[in-house]
């Protein structure tokens, strides 16, 4: 038996992305970026400000026509796609924007349920409202959630609100666009924690943009690195670590870089320790 | 293997098969709670695929019966695991009103917001004459950049449309004028028609409906983006007063510009007038002008100019006020400005009236 929705083997590729380029006018965002993800796996993606982190991925989701190269997800093209032939993609993936994107007009219950009504209208009523109500659980919410419009949320609220819409149709693969950004620590953690854990039982693949090495640190299985337009490299960090290019050393080896290091390695001592016991 | 989702009751064990997945699911949670056997046993050995909507059917329905779950791997242990753990108590939608209470509810809303609505409008007037007095107090503080510029944004772009419109009225006035008193003969009398009416009532308050749609509607818009955005809290954090720095100059930018307009939008209507009456009339343009310095008083000039800046204040400070009550999400920034609008619009034409009666009776007729 498998869990989640993923179908297929092991090690095959969800996202092919190939000598792609991007620009606004004049100037290229990306001139060339080449990157594969596996199915399964937590894939970070960091790079500077600007460096294109959000829109490769508004690429990879079809939201930006690219100026040349190749988009696979699942096998499929997403280039030039009507919104209407990428739905059985959408189906597939779920994507948590910046803000949360809520659809400000309707409640967190009922945004939770628009992917499934877009999908199944047949869907039994009951289930429909038992669903919304266990991902808001499951994300984190607090009960009293389900009602409230997204304006009444706080930040931090709306990205779980955005997280439990994007995993209301079970998705295969999930887009999580800096999902700690504007968390309080303990909040960036819990929200780690999830993503880990949903990933874990769901069977995810993730492609995870963020600039929070804490992030990387606790739950990237790989990291790709965009810097000069490029994907420069990808690995695991102890791999990365071992590059010399200056922008790599520099956000690892930073000072921010040595403290998540520190933190990583209080809390593998403290698992080890409850471990012994 | 993608089979639909099925189960099949054997004594006291019930069999899922097929795939518990969202997408094939189908009937089967109504068909499970029409079930009423008794049940110890839930076993999932022979499912290909599940996910947490199969999940959680199948963890309610255990639960319902109090049965046990068995022939799950690992991974699906794990997967019934978390969906257990989600399966609290969630409220998802307001609670239920009675509508004889939602009724009353919406009136009693609706009464005490048009309350707090003019009541605020009466404290933002308050306190624009303040930001005015602190200006005029301390001449430094005079924003002359920002009003120009807003003189610009108010008066000189909206030149075109009032004035293609203002012409069109004053043609439209004339045919239809000429049409009812050509019956009596009286086709002269159109000039009079023209001239009066443009100077005292339409040129001003057709001007005031195009520029309340056009700049008080962009003051609304303005204001609350740059509430939402928090430029206005910046400011103020700042030391720069928003009443000073926003709102004062779209207010004396919209009570100057707003008699200019006015004066300019009722020529161009008598022109129209004239150009139909020369045409269809056959009154020559000298004649035209001649019969207007004969039967318009000086006083229908005054009566549309005294207006005129006070219909240009009303129309700010509703886009004003509606602007920086927008607080929370962009669909207000939508509703304010409609606010405004209509506000500003509603607010000109009582005005109006209330003037009509007042010049009356000072004999200005």
């Amino acid at each position: 038996m498998e869990t989640g929705n993923a179908k297929g083997k092991e090690n095959d590729d969800v996202i092919v992305v190939r000598d792609l380029v991007n620009g606004f006018g004049e100037q290229l965002v990306h001139d060339g970026v080449n990157l594969s993800v596996r199915r399964g796996e937590i894939i970070g993606v960091v790079g500077g400000s600007g460096t294109g982190k959000s829109v490769l991925m508004r690429s990879i989701i079809g939201l930006q026509t690219p100026k040349s190269g190749s988009i696979e997800v699942f096998g499929e093209s997403t280039l030039n796609r009507e919104t209407t032939e990428l739905a059985d993609l959408t189906k597939r993936w779920g994507v948590l924007f910046q803000g949360g994107a809520l659809f400000s007009t309707l409640t967190v219950a009922e945004n939770v349920q628009v992917p499934l009504r877009e999908f199944y209208p047949g869907l039994d009523p009951a289930l429909l409202d038992e669903i919304a109500a266990y991902k808001v659980v499951m994300t984190g919410l607090p009960a009293d959630a389900g009602p409230k419009y997204p304006s009444e949320l706080s930040g931090g609220m709306r990205k779980r609100a955005g997280l439990a819409r994007a995993l209301a149709m079970d998705p295969e693969l999930l887009f999580l666009d800096e999902p700690t950004a504007g968390l309080d620590p303990i909040g960036a953690a819990a929200f780690d924690e999830l993503t880990r854990s949903l990933q874990k039982t769901l069977g995810l693949t993730v492609f995870l943009i963020t600039h929070d090495l804490d992030t990387l640190y606790a739950i990237c299985d790989r990291i790709a690195v965009l810097a000069d337009k490029k994907v420069i490299a990808v690995g695991t960090i102890d791999e990365l670590l071992a590059l010399d290019h200056p922008w790599i050393q520099e956000y690892f080896k930073g000072p921010r870089g040595r403290a998540a290091v520190a933190t990583l390695e209080r809390n593998e001592h403290a698992d080890a320790a409850a471990e012994g016991q | 293997m993608t089979d639909t989702a099925a189960f099949s009751q054997d004594s006291d064990t019930v069999r899922f098969t097929g795939s518990l997945v969202l997408a094939r699911i189908g009937d089967l949670p109504e068909r499970l709670r029409d079930s009423t056997e008794k049940v110890a046993h839930v076993d999932l050995s022979g499912v290909d695929r599940i996910d947490t909507v199969g999940a959680w059917v199948v963890h309610r329905f255990a639960a319902q019966h109090q049965a046990d779950i068995i022939g799950l791997d690992a991974d699906g242990e794990h997967l019934l695991e978390q969906v257990a753990k989600a399966d609290q108590p969630v409220a998802m939608r307001p609670a239920p009103v009675g509508s004889f209470q939602r009724v009353v509810g919406e009136l009693g809303d609706a009464v005490v917001q048009s309350g707090q609505t003019l009541y605020g409008l009466l404290g933002f007037f308050g306190a624009t004459l303040i930001a005015f007095w602190n200006v005029a107090t301390h001449p430094q503080r005079f924003r002359f950049n920002a009003i120009v510029q807003r003189f610009e944004v108010v008066g000189v772009t909206a030149l075109g449309i009032i004035g293609l419109m203002s012409f069109l009225i004053g043609i439209v006035i004339a045919q239809q004028g000429s049409v009812q008193l050509q019956q009596f003969g009286f086709e002269v009398f159109t000039i009079n028609l023209v001239g009066r009416l443009t100077l005292r009532e339409l040129g001003v308050l057709m001007t005031a409906i195009m520029v309340a749609g056009r700049s008080g509607s962009a003051f609304a818009a303005q204001l609350g983006t740059m509430k939402l955005t928090e430029e206005i809290d910046a400011m103020r954090t700042i030391g720069v007063s928003p009443m000073e720095a926003l709102v004062l100059p779209r207010v004396i930018a919209s009570v100057v510009m707003m008699p200019l307009l006015g004066m300019y939008a009722s020529i161009i209507a008598i022109v129209g007038g004239g150009l139909l009456c020369w045409i269809s009339l056959d009154i020559p343009p000298v004649t035209f002008v001649q019969r207007i310095r004969e039967v318009v008083p000086v006083t229908d000039l005054y009566v549309g100019l005294i207006k005129a800046p006070f219909f240009g204040l009303i129309i700010a400070m509703a886009g004003c006020f509606q602007g920086m009550l927008v607080e929370g999400d962009a669909e207000q920034v939508g509703t304010r400005t409609t606010a405004a609008v209509v506000q500003a619009i509603f607010l000109v034409i009582v005005l109006d009236a209330f003037f009509a009666v007042f010049f009356t009776s000072i004999g200005w007729v």
